[in-house]
């Protein structure tokens, strides 16, 4: 099971750039300057397999929701390429877009805000079956029984409403509601942020359950890195709208290649109490989006920086099999397990002498 | 006396605290018979899910629940019982000797007050300091939160700061009353896991050196795990467990806290399904008469579903809630 079925690339997406321009305020206007563009994803490229999962991993503002909306074109990507069974998304129109949507589906990560209120959980499900025309008839509320039965809902579940069910309930509605058109692809965005741990492995065995029954390719973006680890073959981990590195999960969690994913690793809070550090993994903020920094964007919290990273921006690059990085440094560098060489910021302990 | 270890006494003592909502007749009980202490200079965690009860336990020690809610119970500070102080006392106490930080800096910092001035406040509330001192206090506090140029960005307003940095401002307001005790509401929820990771490491470097005590709520285990030295369980508004990190996370003694840790996924079972503790937490308006995990408990026996099971001590200071904490215990 822990090995997919890797029958070449799905979906493939190639230099994929997002801008945004920010609207100008009255002063901005009067002066004449430019409007500010937010530089949200900068040449994004992977490819995922059929049947696989690739975990898309990162912080908030490293565009890896926009890369999803970009996916099913809810934003119209400023450049680039996403290829989906041989054919170029970007230019689908008519049916064939149709179709595309059918087959990619994305699960959000608020069920409140994506469901409509005022529809049963029937109405919503009927909608998206007789859209796509895949029922009719009496075989309608058939497929809505069999949909409920696959995400683990009562049937009655099918007459109420998305606020008579718990936040756990109310991700199976999302779950099914995507279903509903048979995809071949979910992209699911912080699917189980919301929830509570004991709710969350529910929807996360769930997930895996549905994946092998459908044999479903799924795109799963979050930021906790323990499940992505359990849920994903592969690991994209983004910063500042730019993969920094991929590779199979295991590697990537065993011996990352990119400081950015060192430092991520070690900020994420072990579940061992015996284990235990007391220096940051990571200094500083992520820079805004607004003025990206030159070179690598990480470099101004990188704690290997060299004169190379302030201006050359390093490429996704080839570090053994299936294992790729953008950065400078020579591959075998980082020590994921040595003691960081930094001293302690001395915390001043002048307060308590204080009168 | 002489064979278990000097410990300290605890400076606050929490017996019997309730809290309960709605009419006499129908009454919601949020928070049920929660009992815990809290010594010089340690992290207690109390941890549990959305609807625990874990939070209002939190205001509720500072009093910070108005009626309608009915709190009762015993909230001893230094010998005090805060719920019977009177309204001036509290005000000492509060913001004071104990001081609180939420999860949400931006709706808990005021957005028209420069952060200067909302350290400078509590600098006027809670210290002697003349004008010039608590200029010069203020900047030195923003400095030990560690905010770059503290001098140049003083002056600031809440909005004009990042959410972390937001977080180090709430921080430095807590501490300009040099407190005994930090209550944290989920600190860190709201923050990426980068800035979640500086900000409790500064909290545990403040505790350190000011030696204060500092009472950690969340919901995140490995938060837990980084960060507390005993570790306090809630499930339903009650306590399920109670004890040392080290002993609950190696093994945990009551069904629920070992379901809790089941959950969280960890290295090495790559895609294998976890084990999730079925069905949901239940409702304020919809509890068991017994133990309010009996429903989803897979240890459960007839007993469960009797009365609500009390904490009881099973090593020193480690108590749990659980009828079947043997059988837990072997697993």
């Amino acid at each position: 099971m822990s090995v997919a079925p890797i029958t070449g690339p799905v979906m493939r997406v190639d230099d994929l750039h997002m801008r945004f321009k920010r609207p100008r305020s009255v002063m901005e206007r009067l002066s004449g300057r430019p409007a500010r563009i937010v530089h949200a994803l900068n040449g994004v490229s992977f490819s995922v397999a059929r049947g696989e999962t690739l975990g898309i991993v990162g912080e908030s503002g490293c565009g890896k929701s926009t890369l999803a909306r970009c996916l099913v074109r809810l934003n119209t990507p400023s450049a680039g390429t996403i290829t989906y069974d041989g054919r170029d998304v970007l230019t689908l129109a008519g049916a064939a877009r149709r179709d595309y949507h059918r087959r990619v589906q994305m699960v959000f990560q608020d069920p409140y805000g994506s469901l409509n209120p005022r529809m049963t959980v029937r109405q919503t499900l009927t909608e998206a079956i007789q859209f796509h025309g895949l029922r009719v008839g009496g075989a309608v509320p058939e497929r809505v029984s069999e949909l409920l039965e696959l995400v683990r809902l009562p049937a009655d579940a099918a007459e109420r409403y998305p606020h008579e069910f718990s936040g756990g309930q109310r991700q199976r509605i999302g779950i099914a509601r995507a279903l509903a058109v048979e995809p071949d692809c979910l992209i699911a965005d912080e699917l189980v942020s919301a929830l509570d741990v004991s709710v969350q492995a529910q929807i996360i065995n769930l997930l895996l359950e549905l994946q092998q029954r459908l044999h479903l390719t799924i795109l799963f973006i979050a930021h906790d890195l323990r499940l992505i680890r359990h849920i994903s073959h592969r690991v994209a981990v983004m910063y500042l709208g730019a993969i920094v590195e991929l590779a199979e999960t295991e590697t990537l969690f065993r011996a990352p290649a990119h400081p950015y994913t060192e430092a991520l690793l070690k900020a994420a809070p072990e579940l061992d109490p015996a284990r235990r550090s007391v220096i940051d993994a990571v200094r500083g903020e992520l820079p805004s989006p607004l003025a990206l920094p030159a070179g690598c964007p990480f470099h101004p919290r990188c704690r290997y920086v060299m004169d190379r990273c302030r201006v050359e921006r390093p490429p996704l690059e080839g570090r053994g099999a299936h294992h790729l990085a953008a950065c400078h440094l020579e591959a075998g560098t980082l020590r994921p397990t040595a003691v960081q060489a930094e001293a302690e910021e001395p915390v001043h302990a002048r307060i308590g002498g204080m009168p | 006396m002489n064979s278990a270890p000097q410990v300290p006494e605890p400076i606050l003592s929490v017996r019997g605290l309730r809290v309960a909502f709605g009419t006499p007749r129908h009454e919601l009980v949020a928070v049920d018979s929660v009992d815990f202490d809290v010594r010089p200079g340690e992290v207690l965690g109390l941890a549990g899910e959305s609807g625990s009860g874990k939070s209002l336990t939190l205001r509720a020690l500072l009093r910070l629940v108005r009626p309608p809610a009915r709190v009762s119970g015993e909230v001893l500070w230094r010998g005090r019982d805060v719920l019977r102080m009177a309204e001036r006392e509290v005000r000492g106490v509060r913001g004071g000797e104990i001081a609180m930080i939420f999860q949400e800096p931006m709706s808990a910092l005021n957005p028209v007050l420069t952060v200067g001035t909302q350290i400078r406040e509590n600098l006027e509330e809670h210290t002697d300091l003349d004008g010039a001192a608590r200029q010069a206090r203020a900047i030195e506090l923003l400095d030990l939160v560690g905010i770059p140029a503290a001098k140049a960005r003083i002056e600031d307003y809440p909005h004009q700061f990042s959410g972390g940095m937001r977080q180090r401002a709430m921080i430095a307001i807590a501490l300009a009353s040099e407190p005994q005790l930090l209550l944290a509401d989920e600190p860190t929820t709201a923050l990426d896991v980068t800035i979640q990771d500086q900000i409790l490491k500064l909290i545990l470097r403040l505790r350190r050196d000011l030696n204060m005590s500092v009472v950690l709520v969340t919901h995140d285990l490995g938060v837990i795990a980084q960060t507390c030295d005993r570790l306090t369980v809630m499930y339903a508004g009650r306590v399920a467990e109670s004890g040392p990190v080290s002993e609950i996370f190696e093994r945990p003694r009551h069904a629920y806290t070992l379901g809790l840790l089941n959950s969280v996924p960890r290295g090495g079972a790559l895609r294998q399904p976890l084990s999730s503790i079925a069905g949901q937490p239940p409702s304020l308006a919809n509890r068991a008469p017994g133990c309010a995990f009996a429903p989803r408990c897979p240890f459960v026996v007839a007993d469960c579903s009797v009365a609500p099971p009390p904490l009881v001590d099973i090593a020193p200071m480690h108590g749990t809630a659980c009828i079947q904490h043997r059988k837990v215990a072997q697993r």
